[in-house]
């Protein structure tokens, strides 16, 4: 090797494939980090875990061959079909609503108004607040007595329901919830709305365009992009929904079941239950729906997308 | 697609990013306030103001309501209806929090996982960085689209396995394994910090090779105080996910000695569900440190979300 590199410059082909290796090297130890990362904590453990689905492993035993049994115990098990209805209501409301409220706030903040980047700051901090300790504000914003929210409603005249308690209410608190934290997804839209060109803009007015007609025309073409990214990155996080519900029912998604959602369901018969051979078929069962449906998703919404303007 | 990526690459510049922000620096100038008169542009900016007030105090009353609830007595916590300023200002929360709750405990247990986390992912994401954007090896744009691809993984499927590995290697209950990952990949800061990389000039690592310096010494004297910003962004993303995780630790520790922050307020509200005082009282300190840093990084924070997403 060092022989290699000292007589290198003399001709040019050994040198090339000196640097070569030189480069190969330095480029091996310095992704050295990620490459160890990634086959201790990524491939080996999505191997093992598709391993243990077809296995009745328990969290001391390691269990035996099961082929599909798990997958199919999965199909006749109603906390499973509970769990997975309670998570995709929650995501299909929560995440179009996250999405319409953040572009607003963005659309709201790139418009001239003097200290907006202090609303801006308003708007963002619920989103940085530690998922459990927002989780504990609104315990006691929903808490049907001394809350703030019923309090506020019954100024109106209406009297609010008993929110996380009544089973009715529980899902629509979490999507309540959910949307409060929409600040990092307004600063994305933000930087969107702040890439449409403002020739566009001015265009469109001298033609006539209104200001719906604009946001129609120029605006959303223009975010499609953006708003296509907050769709597949909310449904992906959607299946993942775990720490709120966790922290809002105390670990049990009551009341009655309704706000046991998928995550919630596996980390029990992983952790509660020690079923780790179901656990691990559910969990390839939940990830094999946020990729179909994130396909879906690209296949028909990503159609619309506009890239560009050439 | 190429216009796309020379968004990106403008947007990802170092110097912009140290620089002012993107939502300070209008660049398209109002031109529909120019043009109209004195009177209707008054009434708009009034109702403009109007809205995004109205927006922000439904934004921050559960804050507010935390914050105001951490210095109520009991007796205005449950009050029907509800007292929003207390005559009586009361810290007694505050002490009976203290005496029920390890806080100052779990403060430095978070605080220590926190920063080894920060560090770890910072100084491991720019020296992939560095392989994938600046060493040309072959073999470097699988493992850019492997690393990318890993994102797509969903936590709930690795996390048997890999508290496994742990548990084989007796470091459960130890905060080994919510620190030691970030010092191997954290993709998405890989990412982010390899944009960056590639805007520098290659000329610059070139001169520095003609000068004798190998690729160690590249890396530390000429590239990281190049890319100092992104590394800040990194950092802060970095403490704030620590900050804020809860299932790894709930994952991982029993010792309620190694117990964080997230963790302790969890189980705290568990025990203290119906004593809102105490509980507001530990969640405004849970929060306090985030909001500070927020304060003062605002700016880099709001960059570095801006490139980790759509532009990243």
């Amino acid at each position: 090797m060092t022989t290699t590199t000292a007589s290198a410059p003399s001709t040019r082909r050994p040198g090339r494939s000196a640097q070569a290796r030189h480069n190969l090297k330095w480029g091996l130890v310095f992704c050295s980090p990620a490459i160890v990362g990634i086959v201790l904590f990524t491939a080996y453990p999505v191997l093992r875990s598709l391993q243990q689905s077809l296995t009745s492993a328990t969290m001391l035993t390691p269990g035996h061959f099961l082929g599909l049994q798990n997958y199919r115990d999965l199909m006749s098990d109603a906390g499973f079909w509970n769990s997975l209805s309670n998570t995709v209501y929650i995501l299909i409301r929560a995440v179009p609503l996250g999405i319409i409220v953040a572009l607003c706030l963005a659309l709201l903040l790139n418009m001239n108004v003097a200290g907006r980047s202090f609303y801006r700051v308003f708007f963002f901090v619920p989103s940085i607040v530690p998922l459990v300790a927002s989780a504990v504000i609104w315990s006691y914003v929903f808490n049907s007595q001394y809350g703030v929210l019923n309090s506020l409603l019954g100024k109106i005249g209406v009297v609010g329901p008993s929110w996380l308690d009544d089973p009715a209410w529980a899902k629509t608190s979490l999507v309540i919830m959910s949307v409060w934290g929409v600040g990092g997804l307004m600063v994305i839209m933000l930087a969107g709305v702040q890439d449409v060109p403002a020739q566009l803009y001015e265009q469109a007015k001298i033609d006539g365009a209104g200001v719906f007609s604009r946001f129609r025309n120029v605006t959303l073409p223009f975010m499609s992009p953006h708003l296509l990214f907050a769709l597949v990155m909310g449904l992906i996080a959607g299946f993942q929904y775990f720490t709120e519900v966790f922290v809002l029912t105390s670990g049990t998604g009551g009341p009655a079941g309704s706000t046991m959602v998928a995550g919630l369901y596996l980390y029990q018969n992983a952790f509660a239950f020690f079923k780790i051979g179901y656990a691990s078929a559910l969990a390839w069962v939940l990830f094999v729906l946020s990729a179909i449906s994130a396909v879906i998703v690209f296949r028909t919404v990503g159609r619309r997308v506009y890239y560009g303007g050439n | 697609m190429s216009e796309r990526t020379a968004v990106r690459n403008t947007v990802a510049d170092p110097d912009t990013a140290s620089g002012a922000t993107l939502a300070d620096s209008p660049r398209r100038p109002d031109f529909e306030q120019r043009q109209r008169p004195l009177g209707p542009r008054l009434l708009a900016g009034v109702g403009k103001h109007c809205v995004l007030i109205g927006l922000s105090v439904i934004f921050l009353i559960p804050l507010v309501w935390m914050v105001t609830g951490a210095f109520k007595t009991a007796v205005d916590l449950n009050a029907s209806p509800i007292v929003w300023f207390p005559d009586k200002i009361t810290f007694d929360n505050f002490v009976q929090a203290a005496q029920l709750f390890p806080l100052a405990r779990y403060f430095f247990n978070t605080f220590v996982i926190c920063v080894l986390s920060m560090l770890g992912a910072v100084f491991s994401s720019a020296m992939v960085g560095y392989g994938l954007a600046r060493i040309p090896w072959r073999g470097r744009n699988v493992l850019f689209v492997i690393i990318i691809s890993t994102m797509m993984i969903p936590f709930y499927v690795t996390m048997f396995p890999a508290f496994e590995i742990w548990r084989s290697l007796h470091l459960t209950d130890t905060w080994v394994p919510l620190i030691l990952p970030h010092w191997l990949c954290v993709p998405i800061y890989i990412f982010l910090l390899r944009q960056f990389l590639m805007t520098i000039p290659k000329d610059l690592s070139e001169s520095a090779r003609i000068d004798g310096a190998g690729e160690w010494q590249i890396f530390t004297r000429v590239i990281l105080p190049l890319i100092k910003p992104a590394l800040v962004a990194v950092g802060l993303f970095q403490f704030l996910a620590s900050w804020n995780d809860f299932l790894g630790p709930l994952i991982y520790l029993s010792n309620p000695k190694l117990y964080t922050i997230s963790l302790g307020l969890n189980f705290f509200k568990g025990e203290y569900a119906t004593e809102f005082g105490p509980l507001m009282a530990v969640s405004a300190l849970a929060v306090l440190p985030i909001v500070i840093i927020f304060f003062f990084a605002q700016r880099t924070f709001i960059e570095g979300i801006t490139l980790t997403g759509v532009k990243g």
